[in-house]
């Protein structure tokens, strides 16, 4: 026999009675009167920051202004101008050097300070996590209250990739003293329209 | 109201002051207590070590002793909880499962049973609650840092009655303090760290009594602080509850 | 086996500064997670859907196990199945031996320390470098992790700057977790760029969709898995998870248990391997199938490896991670490493005070404390303990039993004294080494209540 199908008897011979699945009850879960307040001091509290913006062309400026500085700045985002299509089939030596990259998000979530990005808003997989600071934009429309309600409005299966990216990369394992930039982003700013 | 007294072999021999005060006090509140003469140890120490298999001897004894009373009663949280989970006998089910209803801890017994509102008991000095964890997360005889629940104890409930006494709630207030059974000396270097570090927090508050409802983490306490040779005194809760000026 | 837990975790204590820094230290992300728990007014009630998520989980393990396989192979991932350790590090030698891979790079898995993986491939002549900070500074210093989310909470910021010293050139003397954290990020992004295999490990795997999470704070998974053309994730079968959906529950429950955080950094969900890329996934049941067979202990097969049990375990803060001489230590590991090894794992479940903390902080729901006890008794009666244990136990029993030789006893010098384990009347007595003894009084309380109460 497959070490699959010894694994497999071994278990359906050793699993206890069929035990139910809990209902999850929504409404005995935490909401937020403003979600963006909790959403913006969760997120601050874990070295992110958040800019609430009126319009997507203030960041287009921004976008513009970055882009004269000379580093190697990454916009995945159309409503900003010119995508950076080519970035998807960039090699990661070339990537390593990205300064900053626009990437949009679908969603943010009030409890935890995460904002959720598919795979098509990464272009590459990489680029969230390889960039040295990411800005993340988003509508105010769909910061939700907590995880479960993400979990209602996004689709895991819908993309090869997904995550959700809670501030800049941090660690604490010298000693427990929390230094921001581990391998990841060193600073994750979110502007959010209104 | 007729209650049965239990009192742990440990505090049969080496605190006969405890038991003397847990029983002066359920009389003084009224209670019938009768002592059965024996007596003699729940198995917890040789349950604990894995020898479970051995303490039957100890069920047949208890089960002998304490069958046929409304309340069983005991100055030992850590005790109590090993009769209320492990005290069977195959024999006669009915009678162990009985008793492992019947059975409480001693400030449980008063505050939950005898609802008691008012203690003439008078304690001026500054004392430290040690809370043993069979009795605080095994008889949920207060409330526990780790769990999200509303804040209780039924030892500091008591305490509060008491004229003149000054409670100091140490900085880890639910800590083990290392004792364990045979732990204590099987690990014996974690074992006196750990009573240490439960003793160094009382002092910080400047108590002059650590007070608790286990006598063996008291016991184990009461090492530590004399062995230091410090000023710091342990006594059972029942001896303050019965003390009169 | 010759190391025991008490004997390691003397060495431990010997350096009481550093144990006191060691105690303080994981007490406060202890206390870091309690205030994050008391920011959910639901958290008991999230403990309770973690659990029977996980108990549905266990019960339909074999079908939830086929589900995933089939609904991930259809997303082009290859899954193997290991049944043991030896298995799982041939499984990944063969790829690599297949893609003729030299440079490999791996994320936090607890299952490959389990395995042994890192020692496995050594012996093949491959290097494997490990990414999380923490491993890596363990790695450089040959040790083990001691911790299973904190790998080197064991060492003081020094111990890391010597280290690197010695290995990254940094600056002598310097100190500064800010500095010594920049150097391993530069060190470490090289070693993504030039990698051709990442190794990760899965925090949750779906059922429904045959996909899997990966949990960091750091971002090293997604640097190693995003740049290698191969990824392989290793699991422990009861990784698994019925639906999408449920992540929500675990997630929220996973880092305010681990270090008091709201969610880690990055949750990252893979579902299909990128255009260019190759995808396996390692399922490994090594021991885990025969404990699920063990009723009583077969829900320690629920832990999320959120380590909130080692944090809030006073002999683990006390004693230190190598103390218990596993790849998973604390109070977690002492019930699921005498499933894996009885004998050399037999003093583990005596490492406990049995207080009871682990319990009531484990975000499944696990009863840890209780099956600590268990384990005490299926040690006893398959016979790994100490004769002179025994022995002391029968005496002890033989007492108990027969009221009058008790009393007997007692009588002259309270010479039961003799029976109970902690007061062995013994020069060596290690009650007596730290602690005064009890002073005997002169009646027993059975002697008193005949004078003062009987008449």
């Amino acid at each position: 026999m497959s070490a699959r199908e010894n694994i497999l008897n071994a278990i359906a011979m050793n699993q206890p009675e069929l035990a139910e699945l809990p209902v999850i009850d929504l409404a005995s879960t935490i909401h937020y009167e403003d979600s963006f307040i909790q959403f913006k001091t969760v997120l601050e509290s874990i070295g992110g920051k958040v800019e609430l913006i009126s319009h997507i062309t203030v960041l287009k400026d921004k976008l513009a202004t970055d882009k004269t500085t000379g580093n190697f700045i990454v916009n995945t985002i159309e409503a900003l101008g010119d995508v950076d299509k080519y970035v998807a089939l960039l090699p990661v030596f070339d990537l390593e050097k990205v300064e900053k990259a626009y990437v949009k998000g679908t969603l943010g979530v009030a409890e935890n300070g995460a904002v959720w990005i598919y795979e098509s808003q990464m272009i590459n997989r990489l680029i969230p996590f390889i960039c040295q600071h990411l800005i993340l934009v988003m509508e105010k429309k769909n910061i939700v209250s907590n995880l479960h309600q993400a979990y209602q409005k996004i689709d895991v299966e819908k993309e090869g990739f997904g995550a959700f990216v809670a501030g800049p990369s941090k660690t604490a394992d010298i000693e427990q003293s929390l230094v921001i930039g581990a391998h990841g982003a060193r600073s994750v700013v979110v502007f959010v329209i209104e | 109201m007729k209650v049965a007294l239990f009192i742990p072999c440990y505090i049969d021999q080496f605190y006969p002051k405890v038991g003397i005060a847990t029983l002066q006090l359920l009389e003084k509140l009224g209670c019938d207590v009768s002592f059965p003469l024996e007596q003699t140890c729940c198995g917890q120490p040789m349950a604990n070590s894995g020898f479970a298999a051995l303490s039957k001897g100890c069920d047949i004894n208890f089960i002998k002793n304490f069958s046929g009373f409304d309340y069983i009663v005991a100055p030992s949280g850590s005790c109590v909880l090993h009769v209320k989970e492990h005290l069977s006998n195959e024999e006669d089910g009915i009678e162990a499962s009985q008793i492992r209803n019947s059975i409480y801890e001693l400030t449980e017994f008063l505050t939950d049973i005898l609802k008691v509102k008012s203690i003439p008991a008078s304690f001026p000095h500054k004392v430290g609650l040690h809370n043993s964890c069979h009795g605080q997360r095994g008889l949920n005889l207060s409330s526990m840092t780790e769990r999200m629940l509303p804040e209780f104890s039924k030892p500091e409930q008591l305490l509060k009655l008491v004229a003149g006494i000054e409670l100091k709630k140490a900085k880890r207030n639910d800590e083990c303090c290392g004792f364990g059974g045979t732990f204590c000396v099987f690990e014996e270097a974690v074992s006196v760290k750990m009573g240490k570090d439960r003793v160094k927090e009382h002092e910080d508050n400047e108590v002059d009594y650590i007070t608790g409802g286990d006598t063996s983490c008291l016991m184990h306490l009461e090492g530590i602080l004399k062995r230091q040779g410090s000023k710091i005194k342990t006594i059972h809760i029942a001896e303050i509850l019965n003390r009169v000026l | 086996m010759t190391v025991k837990h008490a004997d390691l975790a003397e060495k431990f204590i010997a350096d009481e500064p550093r144990t006191d820094w060691h105690d303080d230290t994981l007490w406060f992300v202890r206390e870091k997670r309690d205030k994050a728990a008391h920011g959910l007014p639901e958290w008991e009630q999230l403990r309770e859907w973690a659990s029977q998520i996980k108990n549905n989980t266990l019960s339909n393990l074999s079908n939830y196990l086929k589900e995933f396989e089939e609904k991930a192979a259809a997303n082009g991932i290859k899954v193997h199945w290991a049944s043991d350790a030896k298995e799982h590090n041939e499984i990944i030698y063969e790829i690599i031996l297949k893609h003729g891979i030299q440079k490999i790079v791996k994320s936090k898995s607890m299952l490959t320390e389990e395995c042994h993986l890192n020692e496995f491939l050594q012996h093949q002549g491959i290097e494997v470098v490990d990414t999380d900070l923490g491993e890596r500074i363990v790695q450089f210093r040959k040790e083990p992790p001691s911790h299973i989310v904190l790998p080197a909470i064991h060492l003081k910021k020094e111990d890391v700057s010597a280290t690197f010293h010695e290995h990254l050139k940094t600056e002598k003397g310097n100190n500064d977790p800010q500095y010594l954290t920049e150097a391993a990020r530069q060190h470490l992004r090289n070693k993504f760029v030039e990698s051709q295999l990442a190794i990760t490990g899965v925090n949750f795997a779906i059922a429904e969709t045959g996909g899997f999470v990966v949990c960091t704070n750091e971002g090293n998974a997604d640097m190693g898995a995003h740049t290698a053309p191969v990824h392989i994730a290793c699991m422990g079968f009861e990784k698994l998870i019925p639906k999408a959906d449920h992540l929500s529950v675990f997630l929220r429950l996973l880092a305010r248990s681990a270090t008091g955080q709201p969610i880690t950094t990055y949750s990252s969900h893979f579902q299909k391997p990128r255009p260019d890329q190759e995808m396996h996934i390692v399922i490994v049941d090594n021991g885990r199938s025969k404990q699920l067979g063990r009723e009583d202990f077969r829900n320690s097969l629920k832990c999320i490896r959120c380590a909130a049990c080692f944090n809030t375990c006073p002999v683990y803060r006390r004693s230190g991670g190598h103390s218990y001489h596993t790849a998973v230590a604390g109070p977690i590991g002492s019930i699921l490493n005498p499933n894996l090894d009885m004998k050399a794992n037999a003093d583990l479940p005596f490492a406990s005070t049995l207080c009871g903390s682990c319990s009531n902080v484990c975000p499944v729901k696990i009863n840890i404390h209780e099956q600590l006890w268990k384990w005490r008794q299926v040690i006893v009666e398959e016979g790994y303990v100490a004769a002179s244990k025994k022995i002391s136990m029968k005496g002890m029993s033989f007492v108990f039993s027969n009221p009058k030789i008790y009393r007997l006893l007692g009588k002259t010098g309270r010479k039961v004294i003799h029976f109970f384990p902690f007061m062995v009347n013994n020069k060596l007595n290690p009650w007596f080494k730290q602690r005064e003894m009890p002073s005997a009084p002169k009646d027993s309380f059975h002697d008193w209540y005949l004078k003062n109460r009987k008449n």
